[in-house]
């Protein structure tokens, strides 16, 4: 049994150990992958192939560690591994996994680098080889950084290769047929004379084998799912209500919880009068956590009810108690020794600008945005004195196995993390306070299963936001052409607040995420700098579906448009021009002809916009076409165009395009959070819409496939929407808007 | 109290002024119908009294007069309703979490309106919220169900 744990222990991974082959021992160590993780608990029977792939007499079970809220992460997880497998995706069992350093990924530092995701130079890919190490030594198994497809493209392909000659292997060795005579088909190894073996019979047999690993992956041409139109794995049971999400988990005996927290998040509790809440019915215990209070009952209403009714006294956090103090420390951030960054310098800034006559100024400015997923954050928490079961959604599985073992003092392998779907996150998730008060609540009631639900208020209040964000801008143009640009950004860092609340290390060096979005960015502008100011902390914030670029892209497309109108030049051909990375190239050639762009002005009461964001290594960019109705402006059709490398299910890539867009311009048009007393008044979706059914304009996606390297689509739509949409209000009305969101200035329909 | 839910009766010990949602998820364990908001501003938790859509979450478990059907008693895997077929034809759903009331509210419009005009299906489908963004793909599904029902 021992030799069989070191012979798994170099399994199928071996894959990854060759790429980075010839490296020095010391980093040789480092990129040694842990042992397989479901070799533990293995029951007589089964055989664990590989770290994704689980063999018992009842048939294969593919592992998907990476978190599905809804971008499809388990569907297109399973279809890479049944591609070189043979299974089909929708006749095998699908878990999530444990949590476990196995299923660290490789990609998810990527963006925190000060490297442009598209630098292929020596310095960028030591670096990203870096955050590689440093993810594999954290264990850092996040779902996150559209990194999903990019971090398991060839090693969930690998895994299903490994699987399958090693099950073939076990056919071989029974049959006393030699391997390369054996075919495999829909989960069974075929022999020449025709007859077939389940992999499930063979499951037994597997598991006395070491893994084998001199695999090839099958060239294009076999492929069977990957770049076809996929059916997701969920479609029926999201279609017909039986889809079960964490909230809809009810083990027997389940008791139902909630809590009210700190609204000024990260102040602390100072003191409450629970007398009446703990009179009401179905009350069952009232129990002090961290920052708040939670009240355990027989029913979730009840839980509310009597939440709502305890008096509470609170602390202050540690920042200004209103918008407006928060935007003054903002305009008070611009100062040398705030000097965060400057990661673009081109040319000479200061020279175009004494030189030039008229100097464009500008300052634009983001708010703070909630994720608000339409789920609200729960967690189903069983709590004895031997182990502690959390059953939640979540993007962060070790870190809450981490979190959790400190606060029970139980070791972390008594840490049990059911993985669950969830309705919605775009970053939330990647936070985990709300399971450590479910743990709280249990460890006040150990032996019973406690449910602890968010109501949508304490989930407006306590979503950790994407940061405020303040840019004094200048450039200059000559001849037609833009000159200069020097975008100077104040913002608080995401990466700080964020690592810190992990409890994991913060990157070192600049805060990437607050320039991410504009110093990147592939235009050859003669003369470019981008500058970082970090201001302090204020609201604790979080990463929001695209990051740093969510809310740049609007800074950068904004400001830039303003320069070409200044120049007098055409915005896409403006943009053709300046542009210097050849496929960003083809997609701004190719969006040229797809909107068949003729000019920012259509007609008297028609008009469009142009953006590209290139983000985590997407180039994406759209053209957004507005009118002028008697009702407001109204966004009738966005083209998109973007350059993947290559699309693995062209039904999804398009829900996620269109998807991803949906939520740019609705939160652009209509969303932010605003403080007073250290909260939000934002409490629920009333004012935070986001975009309704209504607005929703017609979207036409064209997805390129230049064969560069394979990226993810979840958050590379977001960027360039909202600058897109601005311009198009400008050449609509001739006014710059440069807030968000945009209804402070004009009127939608 | 009693409530007819799916065609099943039941008999309940609750406070009247629960609403219908809680019943259903917290008392029943009938989960299709979903919470996000508690205030009918999300539409997640959408069932038919009577083949109306209402918002489970803002009627009281007592103000109830009628038959209700939640997602589970429209359709089943085995036995899907057109709006479902359709719903899958598209694979409209992202995270999900919002469809079972997006369902509910395009089978109640269909019901009362069998080929609704693209005004009608926005003024319909307004009140359901999708955070995933799935609009565009709700329209066509509404659009194939409504044909659907038509060559029945």
């Amino acid at each position: 049994m021992a030799r069989l744990k070191t012979i798994a222990r170099r399994t199928f991974l071996i894959g990854s150990a060759a790429i980075a082959g010839g490296v020095a021992f010391g980093y040789y160590r480092l990129r040694q992958d842990p042992p397989n993780p479901l070799l533990k608990g293995l029951k007589a029977g089964e055989a664990a192939i590989t770290p994704y792939v689980r063999v018992d007499a009842k048939g294969v079970t593919l592992i998907t560690p990476r978190a599905d809220k809804g971008q499809g992460s388990y569907s297109i997880q399973a279809h890479l591994i049944a591609e070189e497998l043979d299974v089909d995706p929708h006749e095998v069992r699908i878990d999530p996994g444990p949590p476990n350093p196995a299923y660290f990924n490789s990609r998810i530092m990527d963006d925190s680098l000060p490297f442009t995701t598209i630098d292929d130079g020596i310095m960028a890919r030591g670096a990203r080889g870096g955050g590689e190490v440093l993810s594999r030594v954290l264990g850092m198994q996040i779902t996150g950084g559209s990194s999903t497809v990019p971090d398991g493209y060839r090693k969930l392909r690998m895994a299903g290769a490994v699987a399958r000659e090693t099950l073939k292997e076990a056919a071989a060795r029974r049959s006393g047929v030699s391997r390369s005579q054996l075919k495999t088909k829909d989960g069974q190894v075929i022999l020449p004379d025709g007859k077939s073996v389940t992999y499930a019979e063979l499951a037994v047999e597997a598991a006395q084998l070491a893994p084998v690993t001199d695999v090839t992956l099958r060239p294009e041409q076999e492929w069977r799912y990957i770049g076809k139109k996929m059916r997701r794995i969920d479609i029926v049971a999201k279609s017909t209500g039986t889809q079960q999400y964490g909230i809809d988990i009810r083990p027997d005996r389940v008791v139902y919880a909630t809590v009210r927290a700190n609204p000024g998040l990260g102040g602390t509790i100072k003191r409450y009068d629970a007398s009446g809440a703990e009179k009401m019915r179905g009350v069952k215990k009232i129990v002090p956590i961290k920052d708040g209070v939670g009240v355990i009952a027989d029913n979730t209403w009840r839980a509310f009810q009597a939440a709502a009714a305890i008096k509470i006294e609170w602390n202050d956090p540690p920042y200004p108690a209103d918008s407006a103090g928060m935007w003054k420390v903002l305009e008070n951030s611009f100062s040398k020794d705030l000097l965060d960054s400057r990661l673009r310098n081109d040319g000479d800034v200061e020279k175009a600008l004494t030189g030039s006559s008229k100097p464009i100024e500008a300052e634009y400015r983001t708010p703070y945005l909630a994720h608000a997923p339409l789920e609200p954050m729960n967690a189903v928490v069983l709590y004895t004195k031997e182990r502690l079961d959390i059953w939640t959604g979540t993007q962060i599985p070790v870190f809450l196995q981490g979190h959790a073992a400190k606060l029970t003092q139980l070791p972390e392998e008594k840490i049990y993390v059911h993985a669950q779907p969830i309705g919605g996150s775009f970053g939330a998730r990647l936070d985990d306070t709300y399971a450590l008060q479910a743990i709280e609540l249990a460890m006040a009631m150990e032996g019973v299963p406690v449910k602890m639900t968010w109501s949508r208020e304490e989930n407006m209040g306590h979503d950790y936001p994407r940061p405020i964000q303040l840019s004094r801008a200048k450039g200059t143009v000559r001849e037609g052409m833009v000159e200069s640009m020097s975008i100077d950004m104040a913002g608080q860092s995401m990466g700080a607040s964020w690592f810190n609340r992990l409890q994991a290390p913060v990157p070192p060096g600049p805060d990437t995420s607050s320039v991410n979005g504009i110093w990147d960015q592939p235009f050859a502008i003669p003369n470019f700098r981008v500058t970082g100011y970090r201001a302090k902390e204020m609201v604790p914030v979080s990463p929001w579906r695209s990051v740093g670029a969510s809310g740049n892209g609007f800074h950068h497309g904004s400001f830039l448009d303003e320069l070409i109108h200044a120049a007098g030049a055409d915005p896409m051909a403006e943009l053709i021009r300046l542009c210097n990375h050849e496929p960003s190239k083809k997609v701004l050639h190719t969006l040229r002809d797809v909107s068949a762009w003729k000019g920012s002005r259509i007609d008297d009461r028609r008009a469009r916009g142009v953006a590209l964001t290139l983000s985590f290594g997407v180039p994406m960019a759209q053209v957004v076409e507005v009118s002028d109705t008697p009702q407001g402006i109204k966004i009738d059709k966005v083209y998109a165009v973007c350059d993947v490398g290559r699309i693995l299910d062209p039904v999804n890539f398009e829900a996620q395009v269109r998807g991803g867009i949906i939520w740019a311009l609705g939160h652009a048009m209509n969303c932010e959070l605003t403080y007073e007393k250290f909260a939000p008044v934002q409490t629920n979706f009333h004012l935070f819409e986001a975009m309704r059914f209504h607005q929703a304009p017609d979207i036409i996606v064209k997805g390129l496939e230049l064969g560069g390297e394979v990226r993810g689509i979840g958050e590379p739509p977001v960027p360039p929407a909202a600058p897109a949409l601005a311009n198009a209000i400008f050449a609509l009305t001739g006014k710059r808007v440069r807030e968000l969101p945009l209804n402070k200035s004009v009127n939608f329909a | 109290m009693q409530l007819t839910i799916n065609s099943n009766r039941y008999d309940l010990d609750v406070e009247p002024e629960m609403p219908l949602l809680w019943v259903l998820r917290d008392e029943l364990g009938i989960s299709g119908p979903k919470y996000g908001c508690g205030a009918g501003l999300c539409g997640a938790c959408t069932v038919h009294i009577d083949g109306t859509a209402v918002r489970s979450c803002s009627i009281n478990a007592g103000e109830v007069r009628g038959s209700i059907t939640t997602i589970e008693g429209l359709g089943t895997p085995a036995n899907l309703h057109v709006v479902q077929q359709a719903w899958i034809e598209h694979q409209v759903a992202q995270c999900g979490y919002c469809q079972s009331g997006q369902m509910m509210t395009a089978a109640a419009l269909l019901s009362k309106t069998p080929d609704p005009s693209d005004s009608e299906i926005a003024d319909a489908m307004d009140g359901n919220l999708c955070r995933c963004g799935t609009y565009t793909r709700i329209h066509s599904a509404v659009k194939t169900a409504a044909q659907m029902m038509k060559g029945k």
